[in-house]
């Protein structure tokens, strides 16, 4: 058993801020004309921070106990009225911290060449985001969450706005307008909450909610203003329009960061607001969930199939494995919530390793036109099996981490309506339809293009960043209970709770 | 002898004396120094806001002068915050009249004037050292105004200033007189009680050209025209000036005006006051998306920023006052910081950079003004774990608290709208390549930048522990509470 490391939750949220310190200091300090040499640290420095984080935060895991419910590693600090300096991590939120910490070493790795201007200030993005991201999970004080929630739009708004693509700029205010539009109601829901029962203390909120609820017009409008803010994080039809044009200008990295966590904090919020804190309206409002999570299963698949950007397409793909979360987690019952978090951490790795995928790609051919390729598998053979194997894990192949996930959503939602899961099991037959024809169409046949001759299979250091993620897909996908372990407990109160508040 | 025991008045006003007395003895200095002792007059100028700042704190609380004069926790806190503001803002103005080689003495002193002004106004107990302190004020910022004289803008924005005050000035004047006719006394107090007794339509026929008189002078909408105006055409730190302490004193004086004198009828300006806060985040945040010039922008932002301080009166709670006074601290500080950095920019050949697309760029050339300018807008905007996110957070709970839910709402959906343009402003200064040679930047104006910068965060995180503190307990007792 490993030392127990006090603060060691505060450490692995603010390590990566610590890191990205470091690098504005070391650049202060230098002298201008060395830019080579800062951009070098620079990459570094990120790349060693980021993956202390990530060993903190397995040691986190294995200290962490799965059996108890209750928060761990909580701190605790008043500041100032009801706010406080609260953290803590359950059996929820201490999977996302980990998978953040793990995808980060991942999209520092992603960037180490194909970004080349302004080095020093694309870290330092990163990394803010990071700290940003995983406060995100570790805050138990409502309005701390909030900041952290926030400030995670201005590193990505310049990370999509500086480094994206042609239309980086649009799809940049984009992202930030719609995405704060959302959230300044959810901020004026958690500014009369406290209001009302005096507390900003997450814990302390839901137990109170519990005993004595809000009345249910109430509790309404509440779960409407949470509900607009996560529905457009996570993003759910039809608030999901900034995401395609986010994730095709952002960077590579950025968009593995898009689909891997900041989509995340939607289901997150959902699970640990919108359903312990307002089980009445949940209930209430769960059928327009159900409807609007199967349009976007269905709907968006088809959209998908008719895309010619290879990145618009797993954009649109994530949309639609998103509905799937959203249905798990409305059906309110063990199983779906299990599922939904299931669901997001595998999305996280699947999609994630797609995005690389595509970056291998655009980083050669610098276009992301589907037509443009074919015939790829013999010339790059090691390429067309990793890229294989994440289209099928997207899929949802039994094997993979995307069969638990939809498999156990779909049954949760089964147990809440029939026609739920039935409508959403055609969503992976279309999912198969449109992954499986962006592989053939730029995989298979044959070479008719001879510029992509010109570039060679994928290398060692492409290799090391999908690795782990390989690894993660196939363990997740044949020993689910890796995160079922951790989730079982904190979900099991969770669902006992609104069942026994909705009166089922 | 004590002088305490002769004028027990005096314990009370010891700010507003010794500013009232050093504006005095700094302007015969001044007489017999000339332009050329501008330098030492401000440094003396500072010194006495430093001064009184400590005045402020230590003098004894209660009220003087029979009633018209009231020293209670939320007059030594804005005047504190004020002294402050106004010391900061001499600081500004010698670097920019010095390297415009304008140097001239009366403009510190006409600083301090304004300021022992918004000291009377914060302090007022009755209508007369209400229309004292407000006229001291802003025949002291019509003077400022206009104080490049060389300069057409600069002039045209002195006189609109004066014609349209003047105007507000005749409505307050002509509100307060009716007041008086109605209640039969000039004291706060004595109103409360006749308005408690028999309020008619004449009291709240004052009381509606009171609200419009002030309102002028915080730039609500649809009182603000001469915001824009006047910001573009000023001196930097003249405008600097404006945006801050004498709308934090005109919203102190509206505050006790409506909460001493009328807080039974509460019904009343609170509609008018909502009608006002709605108006100025319609116009802050629609009117600013078209701007190209900084100032002018800024001028936008400030008046959909009254709105949120409107908003906090119109709580019409304790809670409401000390949001009102975390909203100006915190917001004071970044409007300052913002005008810091504007004046920080200068061309190559030292013509400074005003509008918004001149600031492209700038993340390249001098990125610690950069990040300053970036966090103070979004500081402005909003975001969090800015300062201004807080200043929010205490308007919005007192709002929420008072059941002001969907004023509060559209309060949060104009900071979206707000959002767009300084984005804009973000947008330019780190996505783009420059388009004009920046020169280097003056040395106050560039750490007075950075310090905003810094107090907004990480700084707030400090001063909200004791900020708060101070505010919750300054507000004990505010008028007929």
């Amino acid at each position: 058993m490993l030392p127990a490391i006090p603060n060691l939750l505060s450490i692995v949220t603010f390590a990566p801020l610590f890191g990205a310190a470091v690098i504005m200091i070391l650049r202060a300090l230098s002298r201008r004309d060395d830019e080579a040499v800062i951009a070098r640290n620079a990459k570094w420095i990120s790349l060693w921070t980021t993956l202390v984080t990530l060993a903190l935060s397995v040691v986190m895991l294995l200290q962490f106990n799965g059996a108890s419910p209750a928060y761990q590693f909580e701190e605790h600090y008043t500041w100032f009225g009801p706010v406080s300096y609260h953290m803590g991590v359950d059996g929820i939120s201490i999977l996302f911290v980990a998978l953040t910490a793990f995808l980060m070493p991942i999209c520092i790795a992603a960037s180490w060449t194909s970004i080349t201007q302004r080095v020093t200030e694309y870290m330092v993005a990163f990394l803010l985001l990071e700290t940003l991201v995983i406060g995100v999970f570790t805050s138990l004080d409502i309005f701390l969450f909030y900041i952290f929630f926030e400030g995670g739009l201005v590193p990505m708004f310049l990370i999509i706005g500086i480094w994206g693509g042609k239309d980086r700029v649009y799809a940049a205010y984009k992202f930030f307008l719609y995405t704060l539009l959302g959230s300044v109601l959810m901020l004026a829901a958690m500014l009369y909450m406290v209001n009302k029962l005096g507390t900003a203390n997450i814990p302390e909120m839901t137990r109170l909610l519990t005993e004595t609820p809000f009345p249910v017009d109430v509790q309404g409008f509440l779960w409407f203003a949470f509900f607009a803010s996560f529905a457009v994080k996570m993003p759910m039809w039809p608030v999901h329009t900034w995401l395609p044009d986010a994730h095709v200008q952002a960077p590579t990295a950025g968009s593995v960061m898009l689909a891997g966590i900041l989509l995340k904090l939607g289901g997150y919020g959902f699970i640990r607001f919108n359903l312990p804190m307002f089980p009445q309206a949940s209930e209430m409002f769960a059928p327009l969930v159900m409807i609007l999570s199967v349009i976007a299963v269905v709907y968006t698949s088809l959209v998908a199939f008719r895309q010619t950007d290879i990145k618009k397409l797993i954009a649109y793909s994530s949309v639609a494995h998103m509905g799937f979360v959203t249905m798990g987690i409305f059906a309110g019952n063990q199983l779906g919530v299990e599922g939904a978090i299931f669901q997001m951490i595998s999305h996280g790795l699947i999609s994630g390793a797609l995005f690389l995928c595509v970056g291998v790609v655009y980083d050669r051919w610098h276009t992301r036109e589907i037509a443009f390729y074919g015939g790829l598998t013999k010339l790059m053979p090691h390429f067309a099996f990793i890229f294989l194997l994440f289209t099928m894990a997207n899929v949802g192949l039994p094997g993979t981490s995307g069969f638990i996930g939809e498999i156990a959503t779909m049954t949760g939602a089964y147990d809440w309506g029939t026609w739920v899961a039935l409508v959403s099991a055609s969503g992976v037959i279309f999912s198969a339809v449109y992954a499986l024809n962006l592989y053939k169409r730029v995989m298979f046949g044959v070479v008719t293009n001879d510029e992509l001759k010109k570039y060679p299979d994928v290398d060692a250091r492409e290799i090391a960043i999908f690795t782990p993620l390989i690894i993660g897909t196939l363990v997740l996908g044949i020993y689910p209970a890796f995160v079922f372990d951790f989730t079982t407990a904190s979900v099991d109160g969770l669902v006992k709770a609104y069942q026994a508040a909705i009166g089922g | 002898m004590d002088l305490a025991m002769d004028f027990p008045a005096f314990n009370e006003a010891l700010p507003e004396t010794i500013l009232g007395l050093s504006a005095i003895l700094i302007l015969v200095f001044g007489a017999f120094r000339g332009d050329k002792g501008m330098t030492s007059i401000s440094a003396l100028c500072g010194a006495a806001l430093i001064g009184a700042a400590f005045a402020a704190a230590w003098s004894p609380l209660g009220t003087a002068f029979s009633g018209s004069f009231v020293s209670d926790g939320v007059s030594v806190f804005a005047k504190v915050a004020m002294y402050i503001a106004s010391a900061f803002i001499i600081v500004l103005g010698q670097g920019y009249f010095d390297r415009l080689n304008n140097r001239r003495f009366e403009f510190p002193i006409l600083i301090l004037l304004a300021t022992l002004g918004m000291s009377i106004m914060v302090s007022a107990g009755d209508l007369i050292a209400l229309y004292v302190g407000l006229e001291l004020q802003s025949l002291a910022l019509y003077v400022l105004a206009a104080f490049r004289r060389d300069d057409a803008k600069s002039s045209e924005a002195g006189l609109k200033y004066f014609v349209l005050g003047a105007l507000a000035s005749g409505l307050l004047l002509y509100g307060a007189s009716l007041v008086y006719g109605f209640a039969g006394s000039m004291y706060f107090t004595d109103i409360a009680a006749a308005a408690n007794d028999n309020m008619n339509v004449g009291l709240i026929f004052g009381l509606v050209f009171v609200i419009s008189g002030l309102a002028f002078k915080v730039s609500a909408a649809p009182f603000h025209m001469w915001t824009p105006d006047v910001y573009e055409g000023a001196p930097t730190p003249v405008v600097a000036f404006f945006a801050g302490a004498p709308k934090f004193a005109a919203m102190i004086l509206l505050a006790r005006v409506l909460e001493t004198a009328f807080l039974t009828e509460i019904d009343q300006w609170r509609q008018v006051l909502l009608v006002l806060a709605v108006l100025s985040f319609a116009v802050g945040g629609l009117g600013g998306l078209m701007q190209k010039d900084f100032k002018r922008l800024l001028a936008y932002s400030s008046i959909a920023n009254m709105g949120y301080a409107l908003l906090a009166i119109a709580a019409g709670t304790t809670q409401g006052i000390q949001a009102l006074l975390m909203f100006f601290a915190l917001y004071m500080v970044d409007s300052l910081g913002l005008f810091a950095a504007q004046m920080s920019l200068q061309r190559k050949d030292g013509e400074p950079v005003t509008r918004i697309d001149q600031f492209a760029g700038l993340a390249k050339v001098n990125m610690p003004i950069a990040i300053a300018i970036t966090i103070l807008a979004l500081s402005v905007l909003g975001m969090p774990p800015f300062g201004g996110f807080w200043s929010k957070y205490f308007v919005f709970g007192a709002a929420l608290s008072s059941d002001l839910i969907w004023f509060a709402v559209a309060g949060l959906v104009a900071s979206v709208i707000a959002a767009f343009y300084y984005l804009r402003l973000i947008k330019l200064m780190w996505f783009d390549a420059p388009v004009v040679e920046f020169g280097k930047a003056p040395l106050e104006t560039r750490w007075i930048a950075l310090a905003s910068a810094a107090f907004s965060f990480p700084g707030a995180i400090v001063f909200l522990i004791f900020g708060s503190v101070l505010a919750a307990a300054a507000v004990v007792g505010f008028g007929a509470h």
